[in-house]
């Protein structure tokens, strides 16, 4: 499975050229082994536990494992379970745990803590479960230690448990193992019947009777999953391939029963119970491929996840889930974090609306004007008083809007499920009209009619049919993981294969989302100053300062006022208005006045994707018209959609007017792939024909959208198109192999000429070319 | 003849243990993490602490 679906290290030979020796991230010029502080930190903290060996065996991708200098503040304390003998136990979701070296060091170095009892990392569900002697409050070191290791951590939620509790994946590799026993075993008797002409009749019935012991119960058992669909498509009223497979798998075992009774020349449960094994083999493949990306999506979630601070009537703070918070609760909203529920300001706060509203540049809000969830707090903490607990609020409405939508798009027919369609009953046609051929017009025996009857659905094979598409898929979608895109629907492939027009979204998806400083005529020392200032503070803009001058060291002594700006002896870093100058309109400068010098100021800007042009140039060479629709302003929204060459755009667009221009869209018989990161989006993701988020999106668009982009840049997406549009190919071509290999098939069938050798080198000759067929998606 | 009386068995019964085998390290969950657990054999050194059970 590793080989289907492993993120392929990036650039590892990066790593050992010029890289950081703890992330492995490009070194800066001037920077000798190390890209931050916190990785000098890392590295020393990984020497100090004698764990140096990790840096031999690692094959994460460079910079991911730069440790963040500011870590959000959650309490672990009350996710640690208290077991029945006083120990504590927790279980987190564990990002960057990319390569068996990660989870050597991670397992090693908590083991190293001495009340640590035991420590267990899975590398393909990223989960970490550690138990401790001792008080629940360790979870908070335990998070600290990896965080300084360079990992960063979240509970293990729910959603996690979904992705990876695979019930139905479990009960299938069983199937698959329990048939892959009884087709090996059963082969060995049925060659002994095949090539023992000189066998006495005796002797053959035994044979048949041990074939039938252990074929019967396998055919019974690993054929479970294939009924049970089979029976939901019959209920439902559509043919399916799963009925297909579960009639000729069922009609073969119960006529070699009868076959066996009366002691016939041959049985074939060495046929029904191959077929059952390549089927589910096609299965379990499909199934981990998706499930990695699942995995992938709830770990993403569940990083976003946070917890709210509540502020309750005594005057302390509390950290709890946002769910417990009920209307008419005070919660306090730190710099930096996102609202995660609708509320009504206590006092002025500055907000970044853009995965609300889609505006670029932070708004004021007044005290008593309503928050919307989703928003950014720009400005300096505030308390806020909650209007809707998180069930009846805006995220919760928007989350509803989605699943109708997605409920429309689950019409949508797979290419597997319309081939099955008008092939299924076309067999069973000719399976009957065979058995009454023989019967009525031939005479024969019913025995030797039936025989006849069930060759035809046995060598019609559904095998190859089945395995058209599915082994197509697992390898398609590896390949899009090993590029970085994750695809979390079954059906996403064949959707985006056929979308002609792409609509986009502007801030965060064109754009980075997040402030950048604009290049002006600064001093670099002034800027190193600055910066090493800013590394104080979690305001984004601040952070956005940090970013441009990574290696700035930490002043000391910085102390932060609220909402204004950081004061460092008689240096003033913050707001226009802080150091003394007129209020800025947008809350996008940042200016630093240090003593008696001239005041420095600094632009910042949410700045185009550097690959957005190219990608936009790529999909419309692709055949995909281009449109851009944003809830800014005009003037942002032309300016971006110049720069990267999309002539059709929208401006002032509000999350229903989105939703509308896709149904709009689809009306005209469009095809629309919609492409955008905020809970704006979110509807609109869902109601287009196929949706993609960008790295960074809100965790509500990433679960409405069918592909997950996970790095940055939009360059993914022209590369996915192709691959989708060339596994497309390959899945037709497979279909219309099959097809034609039946119609070779069917006609010896009906005539009885087929033996069971012939049946099992067809079987596994047709299932061969499909598979070796379908690798070859994996091109781009 | 007589030899199939005794290879026969022995056959599925071995065939048998195998499969038991298997269901028994499917059902202790050894196939979750086959990523880690291709990666763990590699580790040379002592475990210093493991989970129980």
């Amino acid at each position: 499975m590793s080989i289907l679906g492993r993120a392929q290290p990036v650039a590892s030979e990066a790593v050992s050229a010029a890289g950081c020796a703890h992330c492995g991230a490009r070194l800066a010029p001037g920077q000798d082994r190390f890209c931050c502080a916190g990785c000098e930190g890392a590295h020393a903290l990984v020497a100090g536990l004698g764990l140096s060996a990790f840096y031999a065996r690692r094959e994460t991708e460079a910079g991911a494992l730069r440790p963040e200098t500011m870590v959000a503040g959650l309490d672990l304390a009350p996710f640690a379970e208290q077991l029945r003998d006083g120990t504590q136990r927790l279980e987190l979701v564990v990002s960057g745990l990319t390569c068996g070296a990660c989870i050597w060091l991670v397992e090693q170095a908590l083991a190293a803590e001495p009340d640590v009892l035991s420590a267990r990392a899975s590398l393909s569900a990223r989960r970490l479960t550690v138990t401790w002697r001792g008080e629940a409050a360790r979870a908070n070191d335990i998070a600290a230690l990896l965080g300084r290791l360079g990992f960063r951590v979240a509970p293990w939620s729910p959603a996690c448990l979904r992705a990876t509790e695979d019930a139905e994946g479990r009960a299938l590799t069983r199937a698959l193992g329990i048939a892959a026993f009884g087709s090996m075993n059963i082969m060995l008797i049925s060659v002994a019947v095949w090539v023992g002409g000189d066998m006495g009749p005796s002797l053959r019935h035994g044979l048949h009777w041990l074939a039938a012991m252990i074929g019967m119960p396998v055919v019974l058992v690993a054929g479970m999953p294939f009924y049970r669909s089979a029976w939901a498509a019959i209920r439902a009223g559509r043919p399916s391939m799963d009925l297909a497979v579960s009639l000729g798998v069922l009609a073969t075992a119960a006529m070699s029963l009868s076959e066996t009774l009366r002691n016939g020349p041959y049985t074939w449960f060495d046929g029904a119970t191959m077929l059952l094994a390549l089927l589910l083999a096609g299965r379990v493949f499909d199934r981990a491929a998706r499930r990695r990306a699942r995995q992938s999506v709830a770990e993403l979630l569940a990083l976003q996840e946070g917890m709210v601070t509540r502020l309750l009537a005594d005057g302390h703070l509390e950290a709890v889930p946002a769910e417990a918070v009920a209307a008419g609760d005070r919660v306090l909203v730190s710099a930096g974090e996102r609202l995660r529920l609708d509320g009504v300001a206590t006092v002025d706060a500055l907000l970044d609306a853009a995965a609300t509203t889609g505006e670029s540049v932070p708004r004021l809000f007044a005290a008593g004007d309503a928050l919307p969830a989703g928003a950014v707090n720009m400005g300096a903490a505030f308390t806020m008083t909650v209007s809707a607990a998180a069930k009846d609020g805006s995220l919760a409405a928007m989350a509803r809007l989605l699943e109708r939508a997605e409920q429309a798009k689950g019409r949508f027919v797979a290419i597997a499920d319309r081939a099955a369609r008008f092939y299924v009953p076309v067999v069973h046609l000719v399976a009957a009209a065979t058995f009454l051929a023989w019967w009525g017009l031939l005479e024969a025996p019913w025995q030797v009619a039936l025989v006849n009857a069930v060759c035809v659905l046995l060598i019609t094979c559904p095998c190859a049919l089945a395995l058209a598409v599915p082994a197509v898929q697992v390898v398609a979608v590896g390949a899009l993981f090993r590029r970085g895109v994750l695809v979390t629907s079954a059906t996403a492939l064949e959707r985006l294969a056929t979308a002609d027009h792409v609509v986009l979204d502007k801030t965060g998806t064109l754009t980075e989302g997040r402030s950048v400083l604009v290049p002006d005529a600064q001093d670099d020392v002034v800027l190193c100053r600055a910066a090493s200032m800013a590394k104080a503070s979690r305001h984004p803009l601040a952070q956005a300062l940090v970013r441009a001058c990574p290696d700035a060291p930490l002043a000391e002594g910085v102390r932060e006022i609220p909402g204004q700006g950081l004061e460092c002896g008689a240096a003033r870093l913050g707001s226009p208005a802080f150091c003394g100058l007129g209020a800025s309109a947008d809350g996008m400068t940042m200016v630093l006045r240090d003593g008696d010098a001239a005041p420095v100021s600094f632009r910042f800007a949410d700045r185009m994707r550097e690959d957005a042009p190219t990608a936009v140039a790529a999909l419309k060479s692709l055949g995909l018209s281009a449109e851009l629709l944003s809830g800014d302003g005009e003037g942002a929204v032309a300016a971006i959609a110049w720069q990267a060459g999309i002539t059709d755009w929208r401006s002032g667009v509000d999350p229903v007017a989105k939703q509308a221009r896709i149904a709009t869209l689809r009306d005209e018989g469009r095809h629309p792939l919609m492409v955008g990161d905020g809970i704006n989006d979110a509807a609109a993701l869902a109601a287009a024909h196929v949706s993609a988020s960008p790295a960074g999106a809100t965790d509500l668009a990433q679960t409405a959208s069918d592909l997950v982009l996970q790095r940055e840049g939009l360059s993914a997406l022209p590369a996915a198109i192709r691959i989708a549009r060339r596994a497309q190919a390959i899945a037709r071509g497979n279909i219309g192999f099959s097809l034609v290999y039946n119609a070779f098939a069917v006609p010896v069938a009906a005539v009885g000429l087929v033996t069971p050798v012939i049946a099992a080198v067809v079987m596994a000759s047709s299932s061969l070319i499909v598979v070796l067929n379908a690798l070859r998606a994996a091109k781009d | 003849m007589n030899a199939l009386i005794f290879l026969i068995p022995v056959s599925l019964v071995l065939g048998l243990i195998g499969l038991a085998g298997f269901l028994w390290a499917l059902r202790s969950r050894q196939y979750d993490d086959l990523d880690g657990a291709a990666a763990r054999i590699l580790f040379d050194d002592n475990p210093r602490k493991e989970t129980p059970k």
